[in-house]
């Protein structure tokens, strides 16, 4: 601002070329910015639409509401969970339900699971010197963020033969502590940084004054680390939310959740666009939701580690 | 830097604190003895038992779990009692490299057996080792390699995404109103689940008769919008579908770099005389390489393990054109249930992904090494 104000009234002459530049240099960052905020949030437009349309308004390729056609409850209405079907019986709502709260049960537990380990593990790692035979801090570390390499696929026929002669196969608890060890790495990647920009002055001001290793860690320095678990939560669920390729191995009536559920309508007999997208309106709404309220701290995790 | 201190402050507090007294010491290794001897015994009652030695009529492997559950509680406690303080601090790592041997590292070496052996879960017949076999077919599968080469392709794709993530950061970054709204729209894509994007846009937005993304393209001229028919079209669509999801984990990385800039260099670069593209090119383009090496290496990463939406959207087709290695063996297992080949063709693509990673990793150390 302050050059701006030096150079103006050297450059009188070009002033007006240069602020009708400006001027066009700006509608064209808006342009921009507008063109993509569409190209996010059409889909999600088209789709929480489309659960209101009838197959003739499907077909037209209607875009806007009462306009372009007359919103129909039947979408909702095939999950049970319009107005006037929600105080009713219905199995489809039932089945729903049960996907979506093993959903909400597997994200919930691995998250919490995974933060508990990832951040004592995180914690260890960024105070302490260790040796467990050859490996160092820094092999530790590497151990835990190489499972980030590891691809699913590796684990999921090895982990349908255990968990068969475990009896895990579609049960939550299986799903749990396969969700957990998928986002154990984030958790720990998120946590070290975290734990590292906490100053280690305060926990040895409380170890002088007799408290014990654990002691200070859970009185002093966790709940100054708290951003950063929300942080690491937050991502965690939203990755545990949206897995799809080990339920779709590893449940089948029980434990199934709403990703697998809405892979599995699109059926043999034509897809229903409306309940479909019934469906995945549903499925998103929880993580749309979140994001708006949370983003702030899903971009700390996003981008923790990532500028030192 | 700050785990040099704190590593001193921990041999302070080691200093400070009393050495564990010899009962304490020898209470703990017995303890440790103790639960090992039972989680052998456990083990090896279960194998006698599968072989029909024993006549115990175990169904599962459960008390081998619940055995190295006690087994791992029992080292913990072990630990504290045999070192004392170094112990306590050995319980903050503890849990979770257990945790991750049990369910990472046993499986994968699990895997490795089963990768060398015939077995096909819906048939009767049992586990069959079969030497090199599943190898040899392997490297005849031809879309096996067809998939491998998508692959490549698709993480080619990375630098697309980067290029466009990079653009809108900048925009965002710029002084613009609503901020807010535009940051949270654009982070939007990648909280959805992919199966939700695949349906929402591979099947319904790109629907060939009334998509919009369809009407769109009629709209501009293209007579035929056929998104998934073609194989170079299809693959153009799968990565699209994915960048939209991907973008806005690059992006705000690379927001958050842009962010980290010090102003006053932007503005020395002004008073200089550098125009924005000079000052692009000459500043915050190197400044912001350390990000985008980690960005771009955690993207591909995330993009070796694609498979939802193809899964989802063209199950492979047409013709195994946008098919991924994941998405590949999921066909594999699920219409096959051919555990022993599915796993050979897994391990041998995580050990390609190992030697790429390494390489990738080596080559950005040694590059920033160059330009620092």
């Amino acid at each position: 601002m302050a050059t701006e104000a030096v150079d103006l009234p050297r450059a009188t002459g070009r002033l007006d070329g240069l602020s009708l530049a400006r001027t066009f240099g700006r509608a064209a960052i808006y342009a921009l910015l507008l063109l993509w905020a569409f190209v996010c949030l059409f889909p999600i437009y088209w789709t929480v639409t489309t659960s209101f349309k009838t197959a003739a308004d499907v077909m037209q390729g209607a875009l806007i509401p009462w306009l372009d056609f007359q919103p129909d409850r039947r979408g909702w209405r095939s999950l049970g969970l319009s107005a006037d079907t929600i105080f009713q019986v219905s199995t489809v709502r039932e089945e729903f339900l049960k996907r979506f709260l093993n959903s909400v049960v597997a994200s919930l537990g691995a998250s919490t699971l995974a933060v508990v380990l990832g951040s004592l593990a995180a914690y260890g790692l960024s105070r302490f010197s260790y040796r467990f035979g050859f490996m160092r801090n820094k092999d530790i570390s590497f151990f835990f963020l190489s499972q980030l390499i590891l691809p699913p696929v590796v684990l999921a026929l090895p982990f349908l033969v255990l968990y068969r002669e475990l009896a895990l196969l579609d049960t939550r608890v299986g799903l749990i502590l396969l969700y957990t060890l998928m986002v154990l790495p984030i958790v720990v990647w998120i946590m070290r940084d975290q734990f590292d920009t906490i100053p280690t002055e305060l926990e040895q001001a409380a170890l002088v004054d007799g408290c014990s290793v654990w002691g200070a860690f859970l009185r002093i320095i966790l709940p100054l680390a708290l951003p950063g678990m929300v942080a690491a939560f937050i991502l965690a669920m939203i990755l545990c939310w949206n897995e799809y390729f080990f339920a779709a191995l590893l449940t089948s009536a029980d434990a199934k959740t709403l990703p697998v559920m809405v892979a599995s309508q699109t059926g043999s007999q034509g897809i229903n666009w409306w309940s479909m997208a019934a469906l995945s309106t549903a499925a998103i709404a929880p993580l749309a939701i979140l994001g708006v309220l949370l983003e702030r701290y899903i971009v700390k995790g996003l981008t923790a580690g990532a500028v030192k | 830097m700050v785990a040099g201190t704190a590593t001193s402050g921990g041999e302070q507090a080691r200093a400070v604190a009393a050495p564990v007294a010899e009962p304490r010491q020898r209470a703990g290794r017995l303890l440790l003895l103790v639960a090992s001897l039972l989680f052998a015994g456990v083990v090896l009652a279960q194998i006698l038992d599968r072989a029909d030695v024993l006549g115990l009529g175990l169904t599962t492997w459960r008390p081998t779990l619940y055995a190295y559950v006690i087994w791992g509680i029992a080292l913990c406690r072990a630990q504290v009692l045999i070192r004392g303080e170094r112990g306590q601090q050995a319980l903050f790592v503890l849990p979770a490299v257990l945790f991750t041997v049990a369910m990472a590292v046993f499986p994968t070496l699990f895997g490795f057996t089963i990768a060398f052996s015939d077995w096909n879960l819906s048939a009767f017949a049992g586990r069959r080792f079969n030497g090199l076999d599943n190898v040899r077919a392997m490297f005849r599968d031809p879309f096996y390699w067809n998939a491998m080469g998508n692959m490549v392709l698709y993480t080619a794709a990375v630098l697309v995404e980067y290029a466009i993530a990079f653009a809108l950061a900048l925009l965002l970054n710029a002084e613009i109103r609503a901020r807010k709204f535009f940051r949270v729209a654009f982070l939007l894509p990648l909280m959805l689940s992919p199966v939700a994007v695949s349906w929402m846009i591979g099947k319904s937005l790109m629907e060939y008769r009334w998509g919009p993304a369809a009407t769109f393209a009629r709209w501009l001229g293209w007579e035929n919008p056929a998104f998934f028919a073609t194989p170079g079209i299809a693959k153009l669509s799968i990565m699209a579908i994915d960048a939209w999801t991907f973008i806005p984990f690059l992006m705000v990385m690379l927001l958050a770099g842009l962010q980290a800039i010090p102003r006053d260099l932007l503005e020395a670069a002004r008073v200089d005389g550098a125009n924005a593209w000079q000052t692009f090119w000459r500043i915050v383009f190197p400044l912001m390489l350390p990000v985008s090496l980690t960005a771009i290496v955690l993207r591909i990463i995330f993009k070796l393990k694609l498979a939802d939406i193809v899964i989802n959207v063209t199950a492979g087709g047409p013709g195994g054109a946008t098919d991924t290695v994941t998405s590949f063996i999921f066909r594999e297992y699920r219409d096959r249930s051919n555990v022993g080949y599915g796993t050979m063709l897994a391990m041998f693509y995580l050990v390609l992904i190992i030697v790429f990673m390494t390489l990738l990793l080596n080559l950005v150390a040694r590059f920033m090494r160059r330009v620092t």
